[in-house]
Order: structure tokens, then sequence, then C-alpha cells
């Protein structure tokens, strides 16, 4: 493929691809009319395309309900082609015209039997704010304030009535700030100026969502900002058709919300893999030397300084940084270790394959490396040929399209939509280092006689508690995350977890680890029910760094021992396949549980509480923390 | 060379409106066209904004009402803003 392909030519091959049944070559070739060409004709293009691969291509489905006071409906396909790159087939539901409040609050009206995963609320300020908008002049000051507490009030009011009916995603626009304040100059010489009062019912807005589970800010005024408050706004047809966005504007605001989306689905990348010639820095270590690449605080080495500089802040929020390139291993690590201009260091890297090898399979090897799925890995490399020959071979990874200017690299990855987090942990903040140590274990490994004298060595202890405020986001986060040593797959916003935790007979508990090497932080979580004297696991999970160091017999066998405390005679759980969850197939098995029923979702184990106990290893220390009595 | 204002009409009102582009022509217009309401006519008009850089004004929207009318408007509008 190159640059000069026509669009109509593109869009004959993707429908000659769908027809001869070349699915995933097809879906490839849309992402390239979309990455070339964003905007309503390509959307709609794409939007029917993707009723055509639905079923046959491997999508996740995600729903999405947009409540609204203005016209928004150009932007959905927008929205549904830009979530297909990402391969989430996205269901929109768009609500009434300026009736979100009714929708809210009607329990049994057509938003909540949408089913929806996330709802989006977008509300212009002149809508539901315009005493702060057109009659701001005739405001006294008593009455600015009151008109803000009115707001705010009416929003949190309307996140309570959403919360009664629905777990799913709240996403909630600020206000945006008027073009022209109603006393130009003046405004800002006042005491309580008009961009004060939109700006104080934003803060108050992300205070209230803060204190919800699952409402999120989309800081639509931000967004208006980045992109030009007078570039983004089109008076005559929002006065003539009410839709108040120029079309590059509504693209914009696709992209938005989809960086709130692709979070919310786990559609994310755990790491991202970088090349390093031309990428991390101007030209290449092996031709032009020390002293040759470009990399430092001036222009043109700067722009390789603002790249990475993102990827850092990528990592402090827990995204994985690792490295593929095709180079001499110590002609690189010489830059990493002397350049003055390098940012990254080798311990910002948590794998790392500089060889001469193709890079799908050094991809491949650093999935396995850090345990996760090629599906978790973004690639990011300046060769267009690289790129096209990764997406060939591994159509599952994300690969990210590098302009040519260099100076654009930053930019690309701080917008992209699978590096967002809606939520960080402490575990998150500290990732990079949390792998450093595996190494470490890793190298430790083959020195011992047998797996129990490593597991010895590893002088593990392990804390099991209930839901705390301080775990109840990474315990959701796991259930969302969590591929391979999961059981049933279950994912849980933190809004339906905290409702299990509080519910008679439903048990959460969440497992912490620690060994001679450092803290693994919250690692694994199991859910039960109980039904008279059965006792239900509903979800058992356990993060991959910790697979094979038998922490998941230490759950379990606490688990049931609280059973047994409970007066339960048996422990029943489901292991429910999907392409990922091999690791956990064994499990109840090796266990001593026995399979009770087999069919087309799965298999239901249960253990006799009665004849069978499950001892917790001896080489793990067990703390068992109760429920804090308030 | 560039293909003629026609001809990138006629593409992005196939796209729009799930037509082949074969079956457009100058004289295709919301009489002939099945999926030519108001909401995907809005849609045309945004995607005509974004493709040749231009705002339309709600007066010319409403002389849209084929797509030879709307190649019309556009060589028009174009020519104009080379002057």
């Amino acid at each position: 493929m190159t640059p000069e392909d026509k669009i109509p030519d593109l869009r004959s091959e993707i429908d000659s691809l769908i027809s001869t049944g070349c699915v995933d070559s097809a879906a490839l070739r849309i992402d390239a009319l979309w990455r070339r060409e964003p905007g309503p004709a390509s959307a709609a293009f794409i939007d029917t395309r993707i009723d055509q691969l639905r079923g046959r291509l491997n999508l996740l489905p995600f729903r999405v309900a947009v409540l609204r006071s203005f016209t928004l409906e150009p932007a959905i396909p927008m929205l549904r082609a830009a979530a297909f790159c990402y391969r989430v087939d996205l269901r929109v539901h768009v609500g009434d015209y300026n009736g979100y409040m009714q929708e809210i609050l009607h329990k049994e009206g057509s938003l909540y039997r949408f089913e929806p995963n996330a709802v989006i609320l977008a509300v212009r300020t002149a809508d539901i704010a315009p005493d702060l908008w057109q009659d701001y002049s005739t405001l006294a000051p008593a009455s600015i304030q009151d008109a803000t507490q009115r707001v705010c009030r009416a929003l949190e009011q309307s996140i309570k009535s959403f919360r009664e009916s629905s777990h799913a995603a709240l996403i909630i626009h600020t206000l945006e700030q008027p073009l022209r304040p109603a006393f130009g100059v003046l405004d800002s010489q006042l005491e309580i100026s008009q961009s004060d009062a939109v700006q104080s019912v934003n803060r108050e807005l992300c205070r209230i969502a803060r204190q919800h589970r699952g409402v999120y800010i989309l800081d639509y005024d931000a967004l208006v900002g980045r992109h030009g408050r007078l570039l983004w706004q089109d008076e005559r047809k929002f006065l003539s058709v009410r839709l108040p966005v120029v079309a590059h504007g509504l693209l914009h605001l696709a992209n938005e919300w989809l960086r709130l989306l692709i979070p919310l689905s786990g559609k994310t990348a755990k790491a991202l893999v970088v090349d390093l010639d031309n990428t991390l820095w101007g030209g290449v270590i092996g031709e032009d030397g020390m002293t040759g690449i470009k990399l430092g605080t001036e222009y043109p080495g700067a722009a390789y300084q603002l790249l990475q500089r993102a990827m850092l802040d990528l990592s402090h929020k827990g995204v994985l940084l690792a490295i593929c390139s095709k180079n001499n291993s110590d002609d690189a690590m010489e830059v990493f270790e002397k350049h003055p201009g390098m940012l990254l260091r080798p311990a910002n890297f948590a794998a790392v394959r500089i060889n001469w090898n193709d890079k799908a399979q050094g991809l491949r090897e650093i999935a396995a490396e850090l345990n996760i799925g090629v599906d978790g890995l973004a690639f990011l490399d300046d060769n267009p040929f690289e790129r096209e020959q990764v997406r060939s071979a591994l159509p599952e990874a994300l690969v990210i399209d590098l302009p040519e200017d260099p100076i654009q690299y930053a930019a690309i990855i701080r917008d992209c939509p699978a590096f967002e987090r809606l939520t960080l942990s402490a575990e998150d903040r500290q990732r990079t280092t949390l792998y450093a140590e595996q190494r470490e274990r890793a190298h430790a490994e083959p020195n011992f006689q047998s797996r129990e004298d490593f597991y010895r060595f590893l002088q593990q202890e392990a804390e099991i508690a209930p839901v705390l405020p301080t775990t109840l986001s990474r315990i959701s986060q796991l259930t969302q995350k969590t591929n391979q040593f999961n059981l049933t797959t279950r994912r849980y916003g933190e809004q339906q977890v905290e409702d299990m935790a509080a519910k008679p007979g439903c048990q959460v508990l969440s497992i912490r680890l620690k060994d001679r090497f450092g803290d693994h932080g919250l690692v694994g979580v199991a859910i039960t029910h109980d039904e008279g004297d059965l006792c239900e696991i509903d979800t058992f999970l356990l993060s991959c760094r910790v697979i094979g160091r038998s922490v998941e017999t230490a759950l379990l066998s606490h688990l049931a021992q609280r059973a047994i405390a409970r007066g339960c005679k048996r422990v029943a759980g489901w292991f429910l396949p999907t392409k990922k969850n091999a690791p956990a197939g064994t499990f109840y098995h090796q266990h001593g549980f026995e399979c009770q029923v087999q069919n087309g979702d799965g298999s239901l184990w249960v253990l006799d509480l009665q004849n069978r106990q499950i001892a917790c290893p001896d080489w793990i220390k067990l703390n068992v923390i109760k429920r804090e009595d308030s | 060379l560039t293909p003629s204002i026609l001809e990138q009409v006629r593409q992005l009102a196939s796209d729009i409106f799930g037509v082949p582009a074969e079956r457009i022509g100058a004289d295709s217009s919301p009489d002939n066209i099945e999926t030519w309401d108001s909401m995907q006519h809005l849609n045309l008009v945004l995607a005509l904004e974004e493709r040749f850089s231009i705002q339309l004004s709600p007066e010319e929207m409403e002389q849209m009402r084929s797509v030879g009318l709307i190649s019309e408007m556009l060589e028009a509008k174009l020519h104009g803003h080379l002057r």
C-alpha cells in the first residue's frame, strides 16, 4: 500500500475483499481509509460496511447512548467508524432533541431499555444555564451565585437519578465558555465574571463526579479551546438546523468521545512498543553515530524529546514501554546510557528486543515476556514498511501511523485513545518497576532444585481483605482487564462491585502479594454468592503477573474456609472458556473439584467441603484483614 | 489530474446515500434517491464543507436540490473564492 492509493480504489478494494470473505484484510483497508480521509463521507461508507462485517470479524459490542440538547447526529457515523479501528462495534442511541432530563428520569424509558454500557450527556451552556449565557448582563452578583448553584444541583440530581436506574458509565460534558462575554473586556475586571461563573460550575461538576462511581468528565470547553473557539462554531447552521459545531469540529468531538469510550470498553493498549532509529531519535545510530543522531533540547532533536516525554507520562499512568528495533544492541544501548539528550533510560522499559529478526516476531516475544496478549500491544515505528508488515502479521496489535514530520509524534501518542485511562491506581503508577522486579525473579528462578524451593525462596506474603474504599477501583479494574487467569471473565464497574459487596450472602475478596523482590500490589479477586448451603464462585481471577506461584491456591483455600465458617457444605464454580483463559482451565480440576455440568458455555465444577479441604501452601504467609466495623 | 467537481460530488453522494456512484448523475435528487432525507442532506452538506474547506449558508443548503445544482453552486462558490 502506498500513500498514492486513491480513495475510490480503496473503497472498491474493501468491497471486493468483503465479498470474497477476506474480512481481516477488509478491516485493515477500512482502517487505512479512515486514517487517510476521516470525515462524514468515509464515515457513511464505513458505517454500512461494519454492518456487513458484524459476526464475521472479532468485534467487541459496546452500547452508547448520547443525551443532548443540540443536533449532533452527524458525529455518530464518525464515532462508529473511529471505534471500528479499535475493533469495537458501537451501537449508538441518540436521545430526543433537548430531552435529556426527561430521559434520565423516565425509569422505563428508551434510554434504560437500550441497556447502554456508557451514556454521554452533552448539553450546551445556553440550554442548561441560559441566565449565565444570554442574560448575564442583567444578573445581580447574588443571582449569579444562585444560578451556578441551581445548575450544579440540577446536574447532581440527574447523576443520582441516573444511578438509580443504571450501572452504565456516565460521561458529562463540561459547560463551554461564551465566545464573547456579555461585558467584553470588562468581564475580566469584574469580581464575578461570566467566565468565572461558567468555570465555577465546571469545577463543582468535577467535584460531584468524583463523588460518584463511574461518572466521568469530558472537558468540552477545553476541547473547543484546543481547536479554537472561533473556528469551532457555526452560528448560521445552529440558527437554521440547530447544529452549533462545524463539520471538522464534529470529527474532533467523536474522537474525544472515543478517548473515554475506549478505556471504558477495555480495548486499551497495555504496552507501547517503539522502534529506535528515526522514532526515539533522528537518524540511524549505526550510521550517524552518537554525535550524528538528532536528539536534544533544540530543534530538530527536540521533537524526539517531546515524544520521549509523552512516553514517560504514559508510563506513569501504567502503560508499559518496550523496544523492538533492528539494530546492533551495543550501539543502541550506548545511546540509552550515554547520550545527554535521552530522557528515557533502560529502566523505563519492561522488555527489550534489539536484534535483526522481523518485528512481528519481536512483538510476539515481548507480549509473551510481559504476559499480555498481542492485542494489548501498540506499535510505533516511523517506517511504513515495518508498520504494514506488523499489521498483516499481527492484525490484533494496534499499529500507530506516524506522519513525516517528527514534531507531531508526541501529540499523536498523547491523543491516542488506546493509552487513555480513567482511573489511576498505585499499581499503575509503578507498573514498570513491578515488571523490572519480575525480571529479577525470572533470573533467580532456574537455580532452584524444585518449584517449592523457589516458592520458599520468594518469601511470599499475601493479604486477603474485603472491599475497601481504597481498593474498589483496582478490584473493578482487574475484572475489566484480566483475561488469562480468569475463570468466568465477568466485567464489573465500580458501582456493580460496590453493590455486590453490600448484598447479603455475597463476598468480594481481594488478595495482595509481596515477596522478597517487592510489592505486587492487589493482584487477585474472588466474588462468591451463597445459595443455601452452596457457595457459588461468581468470579475468580489473578493478575497475569503472579500466575504460577500458587497464590491462586491460597485464595481458594481461604475462600473455602470462609464458606465452611458460614455453614456452607459445597462450593461450586463455572469455568467459561474464552480465547485467552486457557491458563485457568485446569484450576478446579487440580484442586479436587468434580465436573458436574458441561455445556456450550463451559463447565460447572463442585467441591464437597465436608470431604475435602484445600490447604493453603505453607510457603505463603497469609494475613486476613476483617471488614472494618463503622 | 484532479477529478471534476461533479465527480467529487457524485462520490460523496454515493457514500452518504449508500448508492453506487454509477447510479448517481447530475439529475439525482431527493425525488429519485430514497435515502436522501433531511438528516442525510445535512451529512452531505458537512461532507462537502470538509472536502472543499468551505462553509455553506442556509440559503445555499436550500439551493442544493440535485447533484447537478450542487455542482454548479460549488463551481460558482469556489471560483468566487479564487477571485
